[in-house]
Parts: C-alpha cells; sequence; structure tokens
C-alpha cells in the first residue's frame, strides 16, 4: 500500500479542485475556499468536495442533515440524492429540499441500478454497518467511483489508551465503547487489506488529523482516512 | 398555530360536455362535488389537489355546516398553519366520480331513462377520475397545481396525474399507496364485492327501486376492509382478546358458549360495519375496488413501471408506513425506485407506525413534520 499517492489537501490542483465551470458562470462565482469554508464541520467534508466534479450525480450513503449534499448542490449544481435511516436526518434533508431515500443501509441498495451515480459517499459510515463487505460492494456497484472515510482506530493516541487498558474516546471517536454507533472497529492498513477482498481498487488517499494533511506515519497519525475508490475492473479515468 | 378552516360549505359543479371513459363509453353530462380552503393567488399557482381513497370524499377538512359533528377526513393535515398550510395554499377537495357523496355515480338519475344509472353505471378508472379532476381544475382557471396529493388510493391519482398531465402537477405526494394491487389486495376485495352481490338486498345493483339496500353485503365488506387497515400489533393493543362485557356484567371472565359478541375486536367490527352500511352505497363500493384492482399504469409498458413513468415532470414525496401490510411500504419502494431510475426529484420516508395503513391519516409528529417541511418547501418556490 506504500506505492498509494496521498493527496495533500493543500495542493490546488488536485482533480476536480479547480473552479467549477458551473460555479463560474454564475453571478457570485464559488471560490474554492468559499467551499470549503462552508463544509468545515466535518473534516472529511473538504476532501470530498475537492473530489466531486461539477454537474455529478452523487449518492451519499447515511446523508445525516443533508449538509453535504445541500452544499455540494448549491456549489457544484450536482444532482444529489441522500440515504439515511435516522427520521430527524430524513426531516432535516426534506427541510433543506435534500432528495433523501428513508432506508437502512444494512438492507443493500437494490432501488438503485449497476453504474448509475458517478459518485457515492460513503462518509464515517462504514463502521456503523455490520455488513461490512456487502456495502462496500454495493457502493462500488451502484456508482463508478466511490470516497469511503472512516476514522483510524490505529491513530496513536487510540492505541496508547487501549495499551492503558481503555478504549479510545477522542475528538474522532467522541462515544463510550458502550454507547457508540461504530460497530467496526478498522484502521488504515485494515481497510487497504479488505479492499482488494471486496472488488475495490484505491485510487487516492487523504489521510487528515486536525483538518490537516498526514504525509508520514498516516496509521499512527493520522485520525481520519478519507479513500477515493472504484469498483476492481471498473478502471475508467474520472471524466 | 394550528386552526380548523371552520365551518364549509360543498358546491356542485356541473360539466355539460360528456367525458370519453377507459371503458369505451361516455358520461353524458355530470356533477363533481367540490370543496376549496384558503385563496387561489392571482398567478393561480399555489392550488393543491387532495384526491380520496375508497370511502372519503370532498370534505377533507372543517366541519359540515349541516352538522358541527362532521369533522373533515384530512382535517389533522389541512387548515390554517396545519401541515398543508391553507393560509398559504388554495386546497381543493373533490367528490370523485362514480361516488356517493353528492358526485354524480350510480345513485343519480340516468338522463336517459330517468331512474337512478344502478349497476348501469361505467365501471370507472383512476384514469377516467384524474381526466375529469382536469376538468375541474380547468374551470378554476387552474392550469398546473402546485401538488396533488393523496393517501392510499388517493396516491394512485396523484401518480396517475404525474403519468396523464405531466406538465400540469409540479409536486406528487403519495401517501401509503402502491403502484398496482397486489393478488392478495384483489383477493380481499373480492371477497368484499361477493359478500355485497350475493345479498339478497343488492337486486342486481338496482336496490333502490325497491326501497332497500344490501346492508348485510356492505357490513362484510366494511369488516374485511377494516381488518386491511389495521396492523395485528395495533389490533392486540387495541382490543387483544378482551371480552364484550357490560362493566357490571354477572360472569366475568367466563365464555357465553354463543356466536353473540364475545370479543371487543367483534364488537368493533359490527359497530364499523353497522355504520358504514347506513352511508355507504353498496354500488359505489362495487366501482371502487374494482378502480383500485385495475389501477396499474405499468401494465401498458410490459409491467414495467420504470418505462411507464419516462414522461412524468413532477416532484414527489412518497411516504409510507412500516405496519402497513395492505400497501407495504416494498410497494412505495417499486415506485421509489422507477422514480430512481429516472434521476426525479423524490424524497421517501418510511415512518415508523405501529397504526398499519390507518396510519396516513392519524397525526403523528414524524409523518406531519415532513409534510410541512415539504409544503414549506413549495410554498417557497411558488412565492405562495
Amino acid at each position: 500500500m506504500s506505492q498509494l499517492v496521498d493527496t495533500a489537501a493543500a495542493v490546488p490542483n488536485a482533480p476536480a479542485a479547480t473552479v467549477p465551470a458551473a460555479a463560474a458562470a454564475r453571478h457570485e462565482p464559488a471560490t474554492q475556499q468559499s467551499i470549503f469554508d462552508s463544509l468545515t464541520p466535518r473534516a472529511d467534508f473538504r476532501t470530498i468536495a475537492r473530489w466531486v466534479e461539477p454537474r455529478s450525480s452523487v449518492l451519499d450513503l447515511g446523508c445525516g442533515d443533508g449538509s453535504l449534499l445541500s452544499i455540494l448542490r448549491a456549489e457544484l449544481e450536482i444532482v444529489g440524492y441522500g440515504i439515511e435511516i435516522n427520521d430527524a436526518g430524513v426531516l432535516a434533508c426534506a427541510e433543506k429540499g435534500v432528495n433523501v431515500i428513508q432506508q437502512n443501509l444494512e438492507d443493500g441498495l437494490r432501488l438503485f441500478e449497476d453504474q448509475s451515480f458517478d459518485l457515492a459517499v460513503l462518509s464515517q459510515t462504514l463502521q456503523t454497518i455490520h455488513q461490512t463487505a456487502a456495502i462496500l460492494r454495493e457502493t462500488v456497484r451502484v456508482a463508478r467511483q466511490a470516497i469511503v472515510s472512516f476514522p483510524n482506530f490505529g491513530y496513536w493516541p487510540h492505541r496508547l489508551e487501549v495499551l492503558r487498558g481503555r478504549m479510545p474516546v477522542s475528538k474522532a471517536l467522541p462515544y463510550q465503547w458502550h454507547n457508540t454507533p461504530n460497530v467496526r472497529v478498522l484502521t488504515i492498513e485494515d481497510f487497504e487489506a479488505l479492499a482488494p477482498e471486496v472488488g475495490i481498487e484505491i485510487i487516492e488517499r487523504s489521510v487528515l488529523h486536525g483538518g490537516r494533511t498526514i504525509r508520514w506515519g498516516h496509521n499512527w497519525r493520522g485520525s481520519l482516512a478519507v479513500y477515493r475508490v472504484q469498483g476492481v475492473g471498473r478502471g475508467k479515468p474520472s471524466r | 398555530m394550528e386552526s380548523s378552516v371552520g365551518i364549509v360549505t360543498p358546491q356542485t359543479i356541473h360539466f355539460a360536455e360528456p367525458l370519453p371513459l377507459q371503458n369505451g363509453s361516455t358520461l353524458a353530462g355530470y356533477d363533481l362535488m367540490v370543496e376549496t380552503y384558503g385563496e387561489l393567488n392571482a398567478q393561480r399557482s399555489n392550488a393543491v389537489l387532495v384526491c380520496h381513497a375508497l370511502n372519503a370524499s370532498h370534505h377533507v377538512a372543517g366541519v359540515s355546516a349541516h352538522d358541527p359533528t362532521d369533522l373533515g377526513w384530512w382535517d389533522n393535515m389541512v387548515g390554517p398553519g396545519k401541515p398543508l398550510d391553507t393560509n398559504r395554499f388554495f386546497v381543493i377537495g373533490v367528490n370523485n366520480l362514480g361516488s356517493c357523496f353528492g358526485s354524480t355515480g350510480p345513485m343519480s338519475l340516468d338522463p336517459s331513462s330517468g331512474v337512478p344509472y344502478g349497476a348501469r353505471f361505467p365501471v370507472i378508472t383512476v384514469e377516467d377520475w384524474v381526466n375529469a379532476q382536469a376538468r375541474l381544475a380547468d374551470s378554476f382557471g387552474i392550469e398546473r397545481f402546485a401538488a396533488v396529493m393523496g393517501g392510499s388510493l388517493g396516491g394512485m391519482q396523484a401518480v396517475a396525474w404525474s403519468l396523464m398531465y405531466p406538465s400540469r402537477v409540479g409536486h406528487c405526494v403519495v401517501v401509503a399507496s402502491t403502484p398496482k394491487l397486489s393478488a392478495q389486495n384483489i383477493a380481499f376485495n373480492e371477497v368484499a364485492r361477493s359478500a355485497i352481490l350475493s345479498d339478497p338486498d343488492f337486486y342486481g345493483g338496482d336496490y333502490y327501486a325497491h326501497n332497500v339496500k344490501p346492508r348485510r353485503g356492505l357490513r362484510v365488506a366494511r369488516m374485511i376492509g377494516h381488518i386491511t387497515y389495521l396492523s395485528d400489533d395495533d389490533m392486540a393493543a387495541k382490543f387483544g382478546r378482551a371480552l364484550r362485557r357490560e362493566v357490571h356484567a354477572e360472569g366475568g371472565d367466563a365464555y357465553q358458549f354463543s356466536f353473540d359478541v364475545e370479543f371487543e375486536v367483534e364488537s368493533y367490527l359490527r359497530y364499523q360495519g353497522d355504520k358504514f352500511a347506513e352511508y355507504f352505497d353498496a354500488n359505489t363500493y362495487l366501482l371502487i375496488t374494482r378502480a383500485l384492482d385495475y389501477f396499474d399504469p405499468a401494465k401498458e409498458f410490459d409491467g414495467n413501471l420504470t418505462a411507464a413513468l419516462a414522461h412524468t415532470e413532477a416532484n414527489y414525496l412518497v411516504v409510507s408506513f412500516s405496519t402497513d401490510w395492505r400497501f407495504a411500504p416494498a410497494r412505495s419502494r417499486e415506485l421509489v425506485k422507477a422514480l430512481l431510475d429516472h434521476k426525479r426529484t423524490v424524497t421517501y420516508a418510511e415512518i415508523d407506525a405501529p397504526h398499519g395503513h390507518d396510519a396516513f391519516l392519524l397525526d403523528d409528529a414524524r409523518y406531519h413534520n415532513l409534510v410541512r417541511a415539504y409544503y414549506d418547501r413549495i410554498a417557497t418556490e411558488i412565492g405562495a
């Protein structure tokens, strides 16, 4: 996995990082900065937005209150759909006018045809799902590319906590062991080992901590991992 | 603050131009019974059509002028400050053709014979209703509805609107509905119809001339229907195995070993059946259950619902209820899937409510807040 190219969040010419034509054509052209400023609520949103192409179709798996889709629609004119199980999340999406489908991701993505989206997003959702392999396969089935992010349990303070005899509680893992929605504990190394087994090819990786890109020692020093992936054999470069 | 639309008075609108029907026949002139709430704005852009299900009517909200106990069937949904806010929207409730609450139906006089249509009233479809409703819209000068909304059979009309008049529907609100009936659904309808058809007082549909009505058949039909409207859990919670007893009756919880009403649930069904047999028309029951059976927009596309929805333009809110086994969430998901195939704008909510099919008529905060949020967005869109 060391041959992976880590994408630095600060590199301005990362894929799709230029000001989108759609936004530039409007009265008040959106700058990358304005997009990123509005995406501050979740550290991985910035990296995700960088990998979203203007006017693409995006399926957000576990979309919560629809914030990401709402911002991507406003700034990049995407056609977005969210999947959310929580009633309050569904209501918040409806209030924002974000398309949302209420369902449990554990039930799979039967509502969606193969390769029917440009991009699927699993933003800090993977660790909350029991059917890990199934949802990963489904994700790259329904979308040409996918973004997968998750908290890295290998982050060194987490390891230290375990060495001290307690399960870690941190900014990235803000729950106690008994009330956490996280049902799968994984590290960056774990994900990269699983990916080929479930037919996933990693295109790009960005490892973050405190909003900053981690360039070395990512599985120790990074608390959040964000990947751009596609199904093995889908091999077409992004448009 | 939520309040009521208050005392409402229906109006009869006559349509002189004959209406061609799906079965090949034509309905000469006809009347539609209508109630409206709120004000139509100058652009005529804030109109919402509310379509009724099997046994309801044009009386959607408020209380009838002639009967203060007669509350509209969706009064918790429609009114000032309610999820469908009549301060912002002009809402139309219409009684469908073939029904028995004032619109032309089997009880009406057939102009060609001077006697009630009875069994000669044409078998009518959801699509026929929508065509009649489109003429109603014309009569109000409404080119495009902000939304067409309905629950159950009403939801089918909303879907049909978006298929038949794509440019005339902004949003479709489809609650506890289905793109087609299942074999089980049709089977229940057939049992209900058999009960009516086998009642000696049915007289081949011409019971009006005999001054009777097939009450026994209607009672059984309604009892069957009611069972399908409630969930098993809801029935268990409401009635369980409780015995029907006078409060101070002797005998306590001992069985009577008879076929009189023994359990609470029997008492409930008989009460509902009796009430229904008094106010509903048997021919209407036959017609409307048949309209339900026939509804299947995918039929002419070899069963492909996605193909059937190809020309829709509306945005959709689809809502189902987890314990609804009459039109289960899986049926709504079929509709949602077909809409997603076309990347239509769609929101789908599956409300975890215990009340079965009836949940669409009940006040549930999650359900009502969602509908409210959806209409807020529509109101913003049209500046209402």
